[in-house]
């Protein structure tokens, strides 16, 4: 017999109940949440609404007709790509270089383990707003530091813009979220290398291999199925996120730092374009869940035990 | 191949605790065979992996073919080392993991294929090599194990612990293999266990260790049938040596000793009435379990082993005539617990 919702006189009744208290809290969060706004987006991107306006007007894919002509778009497309490919380059690098480095035993380890963490801890708009001093045009630290080294010739009265010229302010934007990302991949990559039994590279020394061929034969390809969490982690958070652009950049100078998610906030929340705003943060759609997929079959297949 | 020695060999690894090793001489001979023999925590896998250059020394020396390497990496002792665990690189195929050691020790690349061939060949793995070792069981990953070890010929071998990992009926096959396997190459190898049977069959020597000292080296018969204390009585052999205390000494007598008086010629033995509870029947032999009858040893358990093919029956409860052969009787000074000058025994 199934267990019947309405009683509650026996333990497996009582165990349903603590089920669907547990379960539902969750759910109904998860789908006001995320639910809710994505089906709005849904909804608004097949319309014409815009802030103030009435009733319901469906547009089929006029929109997404409309955004795929807008240079606007396409360019904040490209910077997105860049912005994603050239710190998810760098987080990789430095997370794997800086788990490898605190793995090992040292004295004060504990306290190196917490300040690296403190990037990922601190609200990042406090982290951001701090960066937009180091990198401000006219009080940068990194110019004063700059102009000061002899060999640099650097020009006191006109030094690098680093927020202020196109390639640049993508290189500040680049490192400023790798900076804020670091310490998550470290930590899910320093979890990864525990995760190695010590034998293995310890076999590998005996055997007689130096240091970088355990390095690069041994851990990081052991290392390699964590690295792709940490990897697809990364990607999402870059490719959603607009923190950092907004904050230090908001997508200038002449868009070169825009990409989709600021683009899709200053169209649809500042300009007030709720219908084309919704259409262009649902093209992320596609992009990520392909990425995804294809990033989890090959953690699949590098699966090593 | 190589003679390993050891040299006042310690290692703590607390200051102020006691050391996991210490003061451990050891020399071994031209292509032996030598097992530390141990219960878990008697520093006996501690001291494979100081010899290994895994652990530094806390103080003392070790030489490989008299060259001090106390302070040298793993890979300029030229050692080769099976893991318990086997170690194998399990993103590699079971052909690059026999291949690594060539390749990080510069082999020229055209010796490759055929040294490959030839250490899995000697163990009968030609036919994995292409697979992954996921895709192996216990035994064959042990070989595997064992043909990475192998194959750029080493001066020394080291196993630790290469068959706890194999379940039982496997374990006594592997061992044999191992057995011929260091008949064939004759590299001087040191095997750590903790069991005694493999330490007995393997070994040309086993060293006994215990709590991170050396309690006796000897060969198989020596440490079994003259164990230098009571330590090295208890731990060799299954069950353990009978050991009754008395007023100056402790005497010890191996449960297969201990038999119907019957068995025994009057003039040899020494008689004791022995006080018989139960027994267990393990098909080849039968484990009596009782104690001494008489007041002065205070009911002291004893056990006896008795071949099977003796047909006799014991009530629970009775009390049954057994004797020791004389000179099986081991005496231990009862203060230091070490091996003490027989004397004559008369317990009736």
């Amino acid at each position: 017999m199934a267990i019947a919702p309405g009683s509650r006189s026996t333990p497996e009744s009582r165990a349903w109940w603590l089920g669907q208290g547990m379960f539902y809290p969750a759910m109904i969060y998860v789908l006001a949440v995320i639910g809710l706004p994505f089906a709005l987006a849904v909804v608004y991107a097949f319309s014409d609404i815009k802030v103030g306006s009435v009733g319901y007007h469906f547009v089929g894919l006029q929109n997404f007709k409309s955004i795929l002509h807008s240079a606007t778009f396409l360019r904040a497309l490209y910077d997105s790509f860049i912005f994603t490919v050239g710190s998810q380059i760098l987080v990789l690098v430095g997370s794997t270089l800086l788990a490898l480095a605190l793995e090992k035993k040292f004295r004060g380890r504990g306290l190196v383990r917490f300040l690296m963490l403190l990037p990922w801890v601190a609200p990042v708009s406090i982290g951001a707003i701090g960066w937009k001093w180091i990198l401000d045009s006219l009080y940068s630290v990194i110019n004063w530091v700059l102009i000061r080294i002899p060999i640099l010739h650097l020009d006191k009265f006109n030094p690098p813009q680093w927020l202020g010229e196109p390639a640049l302010a993508m290189a500040s934007v680049i490192v400023v979220h790798t900076w804020r990302l670091l310490p998550f991949s470290t930590v899910i990559l320093l979890a990864g290398l525990s995760a190695i039994p010590k034998d293995i590279p310890e076999a590998a020394e005996i055997d007689g291999a130096g240091f970088w061929r355990k390095m690069f034969q041994i851990n990081i390809p052991m290392l390699l199925p964590i690295l792709n969490v940490a990897l697809l982690f990364g990607i999402v958070f870059t490719f959603t996120d607009m923190t950092v652009v907004y904050i230090l950049t908001r997508g200038g100078p002449y868009d070169s730092t825009q990409v989709v998610p600021s683009l899709a906030f200053f169209t649809g929340v500042l300009g007030g374009d709720l219908s084309e705003g919704a259409a262009i943060s649902l093209f992320m759609v596609p992009i990520l869940v392909i990425v995804a997929y294809l990033m989890l079959r090959a953690a699949n297949r590098s699966e090593i035990t | 191949m190589a003679v390993v020695e050891t040299k006042g060999l310690t290692k703590v690894f607390k200051k102020g605790e006691l050391g996991a090793v210490n003061d451990v001489n050891l020399t071994t001979q031209e292509g032996e065979f030598l097992v530390f023999l141990g219960p878990s925590g008697s520093g006996k896998t501690t001291l494979l992996r100081m010899i290994a250059g895994l652990e530094t020394p806390t103080s003392g020396q070790i030489l490989i073919g008299g060259q001090d390497v106390t302070y040298l990496s793993p890979r300029e002792r030229r050692i080769a080392m099976v893991f318990q665990s086997y170690a194998l690189y399990p993103h590699l195929t079971v052909y690059k993991n026999i291949a690594f050691p060539l390749k990080a020790q510069k082999v020229p690349k055209e010796q490759h294929k055929q040294k490959v061939e030839w250490a899995s060949g000697l163990l009968g793995i030609e036919k994995l090599l292409h697979r992954k070792p996921r895709e192996l069981s216990g035994g064959e990953r042990q070989r595997v194990a064992l043909a990475r070890a192998i194959v750029r010929e080493p001066t020394v071998f080291l196993l630790d612990e290469p068959l706890s990992n194999l379940d039982a009926k496997l374990r006594t096959s592997a061992r044999e293999e191992l057995e011929q396997f260091h008949a064939r190459v004759k590299t001087t190898t040191i095997y750590v266990t903790h069991d005694q049977v493999e330490a007995m069959a393997l070994g040309d020597r086993v060293v006994v260790l215990h709590q991170g000292e050396v309690r006796q080296i000897g060969t198989p018969k020596e440490v079994y049938d003259d164990p230098a204390d009571t330590f090295v009585a208890t731990f060799l052999g299954s069950p353990a040596m009978n050991l009754i205390p008395q007023e100056r000494d402790i005497v010890g007598f191996r449960p297969e000793h201990l038999l119907p008086a019957s068995l025994i010629s009057p003039d040899r033995r020494v008689s004791m009435h022995f006080h018989f509870s139960h027994e267990e029947y393990l098909g080849a032999e039968r484990i009596l379990y009782g104690s001494l009858a008489d007041k002065r040893f205070e009911a002291k358990d004893v056990i006896s082993r008795l071949p099977s093919r003796v047909e006799a029956s014991f009530a629970p409860g009775s009390i049954v005539e057994f004797a020791v052969p004389r000179n099986e009787l081991k005496f231990f000074d009862r203060a230091t617990e070490k091996r003490a000058a027989p004397r004559v025994v008369s317990w009736q």
